[in-house]
């Protein structure tokens, strides 16, 4: 099993940090204590583990980090009291939807109601598995990564659909409607969006996109092509994890919370947690793709300049331009308005998606001529 | 083909939109000087309501200890919910039979701050105050007394 990657391809020299060389030895650890199935199970628990608090982190900075970044905006300052300068603010309020009374409206589907929550967050579970941090830290390292991760990324909406149904209420179902609509057609934008730096990476497996943007970050080096690709997987990919301009799904002033409103507590929390979960996962992603992950920035043939960059340490890379991406992301939801549904769906099919196909056929033509920068 | 222009255009319009919006909440989120939040508490000392801010009614005396309330009425007709109660007295000055304020109730807790009586008043003998604070742990801490203890109308001293 591919639980931890390993990959055995020769490394260029610039590499200093290999995570592989750890993850291996504890793999040899674990090989040398126990059979192969056990240390299987030992290593998916760990991971597991290692995930499970790692998305409790990262729900907790990136609500602050949102609430924050809103207020800023508004000319506000923002949660303040709890804390200097408000830091331990979603922490109380991480506490305040654990101990809150789990609600069940009467005649709601039961079974459904319970399980659409785990839905929408096992989705988000797995598709955190492919996001590559470092090298050689990556939980899920297929050959047709891409893919795997818009398969996974689309299961979500299932979870959506059900609570919206099973909540018993007009609201939820409207809600869980328009966003199984809303996914529909912009997962088309997604994949399109991604499938030009496929072309250009010539791979679907993260680790080796990441590799192929060893000398410029595709953003840079696929110029036209994927600078259209980036905008579009942007505007797409806030749609498809139901933020803003495109919360249509929740739509506080007229659904009041959309397919959420029936649910308290910790299953809320597992909605607004998942939420954020998603940002996160587009914004690695769309750092992973367009910006070269967790490479360093390496400027063509300036070594001198290439070697002192690779001294940053890759999670420092990672997370930097994964929260440019998510800054990007709050910047544009609380600057635009939300579109009505015509609007949004006009967007797709009018717009996106032919520039999407044009764009497809452009970045074929230029990878064929080798028109590439650097 | 104008089609396709009128198309081209619509893209390239709409990112140029967005892009405007965008430089203004931008502009917002590096320039923390234009935050207008009032961290309340804190800044109690510092804090200042601007003079429009109506607080709680007010009647100002001058150094001698004067106002300038002719005890008229005419605030209290005006108030639509009857929060001031103004009593006046006869007194005798040069043999005339003069009317004068004995006491000017203002009652805070029925106080609308609709602002009619300070617009109405034809000698300018009330205002409000910018002070905000009011809680108190009676109600009847609310009901005031607005002229000071032996004051007079300024209006009614012979020069």
């Amino acid at each position: 099993m591919n639980i931890i990657s390993q990959v055995t391809d020769s490394a260029p020299k610039y590499i200093i940090y290999d995570f592989g060389i750890l993850t291996s030895r504890i793999h040899e650890w674990l090989s040398s204590m126990m059979n192969t199935t056990w240390t299987s199970v030992v290593e998916m628990v760990l991971i597991g583990v290692v995930f499970l608090s790692f998305y409790a982190l990262v729900g907790l900075i990136l609500v602050y980090a949102e609430r924050k970044v809103c207020a800023f905006i508004q000319c506000r300052l923002g949660p303040m009291r709890v804390g200097p300068w408000g830091i331990f603010q979603t922490i109380a309020d991480f506490i305040k939807l654990l101990m809150k009374e789990l609600l069940i409206t009467r005649n709601a589907d039961k079974f459904l109601f319970n399980v659409a929550p785990f839905i929408v967050i096992i989705a988000s579970f797995l598709a955190i598995g492919t996001i590559p941090f470092a090298k050689g830290i990556q939980a899920l390292d297929f050959n047709v990564g891409v893919l795997y991760l818009m398969s996974v990324s689309s299961l979500g909406v299932l979870g959506i659909l059900l609570a919206g149904w099973a909540s018993n209420n007009k609201y939820s179902l409207i809600g869980a409607m328009r966003s199984g609509a809303q996914i529909v057609s912009y997962e088309l934008s997604v994949g399109l969006a991604l499938m030009v730096v496929v072309i250009f990476a010539g791979s679907m497996q993260f680790s080796e996109i990441v590799q192929s943007q060893a000398t410029g970050w595709w953003i840079w080096k696929g110029h036209i092509p994927v600078i259209i690709a980036f905008v579009i997987f942007m505007i797409a990919s806030t749609a498809e994890t139901n933020r803003g301009p495109f919360d249509l799904a929740e739509a506080e002033s007229e659904l009041t919370a959309g397919f959420h409103t029936e649910y308290s507590g910790i299953k809320f929390a597992f909605f607004f947690l998942a939420e954020y979960m998603n940002m996160f996962i587009i914004a690695s992603i769309a750092a992973t793709v367009f910006f070269g992950g967790w490479m360093p920035l390496h400027f063509g043939n300036f070594a001198a300049f290439n070697h002192a960059m690779d001294y940053i340490p890759p999670f420092v890379w990672f997370f930097s331009k994964t929260m440019f991406v998510i800054f990007l992301m709050m910047w544009f939801k609380w600057t635009f308005p939300r579109l009505r549904i015509d609007q949004l769906l006009t967007l797709e099919w009018k717009y996106l998606l032919p520039i999407n196909l044009v764009n497809v056929v452009l970045a074929a033509f230029i990878v064929l001529m080798g028109w590439y920068l650097i | 083909m104008t089609g396709i222009v009128e198309y081209i255009k619509d893209v390239f319009g709409a990112l140029k939109s967005l892009w405007t919006g965008m430089k203004v909440t931008g502009y917002y989120f590096v320039h923390p000087k234009e935050i207008v939040t009032e961290q309340y508490p804190e800044n109690r000392e510092t804090l200042k309501m601007f003079d429009r801010f109506k607080g709680e009614l007010t009647m100002p005396h001058n150094e001698k200890n004067e106002h300038k309330c002719t005890s008229c009425g005419i605030c209290e007709m005006n108030c639509p919910n009857g929060s001031i109660e103004v009593i006046s007295k006869f007194e005798t000055i040069d043999g005339k039979k003069k009317k004068m304020l004995d006491t000017y109730i203002y009652h805070l807790e029925m106080c609308t701050f609709c602002d009619l009586c300070v617009k109405t008043c034809p000698s300018s003998a009330i205002e409000f105050a910018q002070t905000f604070e009011h809680a108190v742990w009676d109600r009847s801490e609310l009901t005031k007394k607005l002229n000071k203890q032996d004051s007079v109308c300024s209006k009614d001293i012979k020069e």
